[in-house]
Order: structure tokens, then sequence, then C-alpha cells
């Protein structure tokens, strides 16, 4: 049974039309935990979110109060957030620009207060025109109303906030491209180490990059205290999540759930979330986390959304993103197009990742067509064990950025739980599932 | 050197290199002012903006070829893009994207011979509830069916939407503060708050 009676914290105004308006935000107690967050010492809140123990809501998981301890003892520091969502079939950061841009433009403003930073970046991705405007609108009537800008809401605090588009790649999601694309250049991931942006980040300065989604929860965080939020979800998987639900399901839409007290079926059948899949088909498989998480065959439906608990069975949660196979759903076919993906977004620096991720593209085009033979699956797994060594997970990385080590998931995926449908597109000559 | 952006444009963005602690940090910006200014980067574009932010045309060039939204060649006035990554995939986006190709008879990446519309294959835009997506200028036009597609390009031929601005204009929301000092000075002033809040920041723990 699915769990839904925990709190609301990021997604409490979605019922409303006009949730993205200064009027509505203030109306539903909007700014209300900044001016509680101005009055407590700024250490005071960067313990709240150490309690809270909120693990980053981008895809590593990091946690969000570590990767801010690192740069309390500096002196001169930027806070840029990660608008970038690229992700395939991860929609919640739209969601939240689009729809309640106050309150991520309140959590940064409180997360930069915690820093004691004066500047910060909000990196949209460029396809999102609504979500640039819904944001920008937000930024400006946050200035008008004293919650941004010189001497916030009379605390003696500034900060200036600037909306900052990108222009379509996906690679600007990783926190090191996000920073070289900032700077105006290409977004090429950084040579590690330094490791963390905290020690070199945004023109050679300490800098903290958090997700939409991490800094959305600081409003409900200050008002409701670290360990409320701690007290949902179980182990290091702490307070809710948004869960973006796509392919053969009935209500394909974002959820937020508890952590951990929700499955995967609860997340594809509940009738409150997905109301079970499309003409009731089987579930043939399904991605838990993002197309650069390995696929889960329908036997680990019961696992449930936490961190570790789908680390266990050896894949990731990553970017909150879960797409639900059919049985009509070729794996070729989709494996191809993940591949494709990824092809076309490899940065080009590193080797394995630039000319793996084409050979592979084009093994996987030739076996879909019908075209392929059978020794094209030991090739693939081969391209394959040279971009990510051993195959294992989590994956072994033989480039700068994790985008190259993440083009194996699916296929390796694909290959070890329908080797039959491989098999029969070569056999046949053409696909099995028409 | 003679400029290329109008007043308006030149002025926004002076407006824009002021945002940054350095004037690089405007170039992608600045790509997209000058595609609502003429629907793509042009030369005299590119020569501007590496004069605004201090580099050179060939370093502008090169972070520009690097952004599917940013053209170094004319497109149309509406880019329809269709998005074929995996959960469109499922909910037949590449039927739809071939449908489309043959609606607007251009091939995928190819422009109409009246320069209204061009065609893109898109990786995932995140609008997978309502798949497959289609995005005409960055805009969520939700036109899941080749019938619903063909009534949009019906109505962009005939006039256009209100919704959806000619290529080129991202956000037509404009920053409105921060920006009360002349652009240039914007600079100076963001480095004094910074000193002014470092100062007086005695709470930092």
């Amino acid at each position: 049974m699915a769990k839904l009676d925990a709190p609301r914290i990021v997604t409490s105004r979605m019922g409303f039309d006009d949730a993205h308006a200064l009027p509505r935000y203030l109306a539903t107690g909007g700014y209300t935990a900044l001016r509680t967050a101005l009055s407590m010492p700024p250490a005071d809140v960067a313990a709240e979110v150490d309690a809270a123990s909120l693990l980053g809501r981008g895809g590593a998981g990091f946690p969000a109060g570590r990767k801010w301890s690192m740069l309390r003892k500096s002196d001169l520091a930027y806070l840029v957030v990660n608008g970038d969502e690229s992700e395939p079939a991860t929609f919640k950061d739209r969601m939240l620009m689009e729809r309640d841009p106050h309150q991520l433009v309140e959590g940064i403003v409180i997360a930069a207060w915690a820093l004691q930073v004066t500047a910060a970046f909000l990196y949209v991705r460029g396809e999102f025109a609504l979500g640039l405007e819904r944001v920008q609108t937000a930024v400006n009537d946050a200035y008008a109303h004293g919650a941004l800008g010189r001497d916030i809401l009379g605390s003696g605090f500034s900060l200036d906030l600037v909306v900052h588009p990108g222009a379509g790649a996906y690679i600007c999601g990783d926190e090191t491209g996000l920073l070289e694309s900032l700077e105006g250049k290409r977004g090429f991931p950084r040579i590690k180490p330094p490791y963390f942006p905290a020690v070199m980040g945004l023109y050679g300065e300490p800098t903290v990059v958090n997700n939409v989604e991490t800094l959305s929860n600081l409003p409900w965080i200050v008002t409701n205290g670290g360990r409320a939020f701690a007290a949902l979800g179980q182990g290091r998987s702490t307070g809710t999540r948004l869960f973006a639900l796509a392919g053969r399901v009935r209500r394909p839409a974002v959820y937020e759930l508890e952590m951990v007290h929700n499955t995967f079926r609860d997340l594809i059948y509940d009738p409150a979330l997905g109301g079970g899949t499309t003409d009731d088909v089987a579930v043939k498989a399904f991605i838990p986390g993002g197309v650069s998480s390995p696929w889960f065959g329908p036997e680990l439906l019961d696992v449930p959304l936490g961190q570790d608990e789908v680390a266990e069975h050896g894949s990731m949660l990553g970017s909150g993103s879960v797409v639900v196979f059919g049985p009509q759903d070729c794996p070729v076919r989709a494996a191809w197009r993940i591949t494709k993906f990824f092809q076309r977004e490899s940065c080009g620096q590193c080797t394995p990742c630039r000319e793996g991720a084409g050979w592979l593209e084009r093994i996987l085009r030739r076996l879909e067509g019908g075209g392929g033979r059978h020794e094209d699956l030991d090739l693939l797994l081969d391209v394959c064990d040279n971009i990510a060594p051993g195959l294992g997970w989590p994956a072994q990385q033989t480039t700068i950025c994790p985008l190259g080590p993440s083009i194996p998931s699916s296929i390796v995926s694909a290959i070890a739980m329908f080797k039959d449908e491989f098999l029969a597109h070569v056999d046949l000559g053409r696909c099995p599932n028409g | 050197m003679t400029r290329h952006l109008r007043q308006e444009f030149r002025q926004r963005a002076e407006e824009l290199v002021a945002l940054y602690p350095h004037a690089r940090s405007a170039t992608v910006p600045l790509c997209h002012l000058a595609q609502e200014q003429d629907g793509y980067l042009c030369e005299a574009a590119i020569e501007e903006i590496a004069a605004l932010t201090g580099t050179t045309p060939a370093e502008v060039r090169g972070t520009a070829s690097f952004y599917d939204l940013l053209h170094l060649e004319p497109v149309g006035r509406y880019v329809v893009g269709v998005c074929t990554n995996i959960a469109c995939l499922l909910a037949g986006g590449l039927e739809l994207l071939d449908h489309a190709s043959r609606a607007l008879g251009v091939p995928v990446g190819g422009t109409t011979a009246d320069g209204t519309f061009t065609l893109e294959e898109c990786e995932c835009l995140g609008d997978c509830d309502a798949a497959p997506c289609v995005q005409v200028n960055s805009r969520f036009v939700r036109t899941t069916t080749p019938a619903a597609l063909d009534a949009l390009v019906a109505e962009l031929r005939s006039g256009g939407s209100p919704e959806i601005p000619p290529f080129g204009t991202l956000s037509r929301v404009r920053r409105t503060v921060g920006l009360a000092v002349p652009a240039g000075q914007v600079a100076a002033e963001r480095t004094r708050v910074r000193l002014e809040t470092a100062a007086s920041g005695g709470a930092s723990g």
C-alpha cells in the first residue's frame, strides 16, 4: 500500500493555477521562512539543513549539508543553482520553476544567507522559455517585495540573483560543465581534482552548486525544522522526493512521495499515483532513475523508493524519473534511442565516450533494423567494457564526467534481460515486436 | 566598428554584460539576444558579441556552435522540435516526426523554402506526461497527434499565434531590477553590495 500521508513539502501550491504569482505565494505562507531564517545565525540555518540530511536532488544524491560545509570557511563565494534539467524523462525541476518559482527564490535566499554568499546565479535550461519567464518574473517581484537585492527584509543582508539562460546541452547539467557554460564557454566538464566547486568553482572561486528541487525544500525545512524533515523517509533517504513517471502508465506526471515508504509498484499502480499501466499491460521492465540508470525487471517492482534500497539492486534512484515499458516495447529500439541521445550529447573531450557512443549507436541501429549479426552482442558489450570496465554498478570511470560511463547502463541491461529479442532481430531480419 | 545590434538591443546587451563579474559570462545570453534581433547568429553579431565580452569572434563561434539552440545559419521563423527520446519514442515520437517532415515538406534539419519552418528532432524536452512532445520556438505546444500538429502548422502559416514569438525570442520578461543605475555602473554597484555585506557580516558563524 502506498503511504500518502506525508506533508507536501515542495508541491503544496500545485493546486493553484496562479501559484507562480507573488500574491498567491504570500497568501500561502510565502517568504515567512526567509524571515525566520534571517533571524537565525547563518550557521544555525546550515545546521537545520544538516539535521534534515537532505540529499541533493539532481541525480548524484550528495548530501547538501556536506557540500555546504566545504564552503563555510571561505570568504568569497558564489551560489549557483542548477536548473538545467535534461535527463530524459525527468520533468520535476521544470514544474518547480514554472509553477512555484518563488518557493525556489526563497530557497535560494535562505541558502545564500546560510552560506553568507551575496551573488547567486540560477542557470535555467534554454528550452524552458516559460520557466525562464516565470523565474525572471518571480525574481523581479521578489526584488520589489524586498526579498532579494539590498537589505533583504530589513536584515542588512544583500543578495543579487541573476537568471542565466542555457542554450541546449545536456552536459551542462554536470556541475563543472555548467560552470564552464556560465563562464561563457563550451560546457566541457572540468578535469578532477579538484573534485568540488567548493574548492575551485565559478571564475576559480569557491562555489556551491545546488539543484532546483534541493533548494525548493529549504523554506519547509526552515519552518518545520530539519528534524521534522529527517523524520520522513528512512535511513539515508530522508524527506520526500519528486518522481517523474512516464511511459506505459495511465497517469504520467510528477508525484511527491515520502522516500523509502513507497515502492515502484505503489508509484505505478496506486490509483492516486500512476493508476496502473496503459490498457493494463504487464510491466516488461522499467527504468528506475533516469536513462543513466540500469533497468529493473518486474520482479523488482517492490523495491522501495530510496537511494540505498535501489542501489542494493544494482541501479540508482538518480534523477527520480521512472519509465515503464510494456510487452509491445522493443528493448533494442529503446537501448538504441537512449544511446543515440548520449552520442548526440557527448561533449567530445574523452575518447571512450566520444567514439564509443557513436560505435554503439551504429551497431544498435543495425541490429534494430534487422541487419545485425550474432557477434554484435559481444561487440556491444566489448565497447561498453571499454567505456566502463567490468560493466558493474556503479560504473567505473574512464572519462572526465559520468556521461560516458552512463552509456552502457541501458545496453547492458537490455542484453542481460532480453537477449532472446536481440537474437530474434538477427534471425528474423526485422524487429519481432512489429 | 559599425554596430550591428540596433539601439534597443545594444542597450540590453550592455545591461546583460553588466550583470556578470566577468563579461565573458554574457556570451550565451548575448547570442540569444542577437538571435532575437536577427533570427540567427550572423558574422556581424558574432563580432559585436566578441567585442562586448572581451573575447574573439572565434571564441564566440566556438561557444555558440556547442549549443543546440544557437544557430550559425538562418533558420525558419518557427523552429518545430519533435522529441523522439525514450518517453516520446514509446508514444510514437518517431512517427510524429515523420509526419511533420511530410507535412512541412522538409527533411529533419531542413527549412521550408519560404523560411517559415525549420524541423528538428529533439532530445527530451521534459514534457513526458504529454508525449510525444513538440516545441515551437522553445514553447511547449502539446500537439501530440498528427491532426493537432497540422492544425498548429496551419495557424502559424496564416499569421501566427500570440503565444509563440518568432524564433530567437527566448524570455519575454526582462530583468527590471538592479538596473536603476546606468549599465556599466551595475558591476561597480554589485561589488559595493558585496563589500558592504562582507563588512557587516558579523553574524557569520
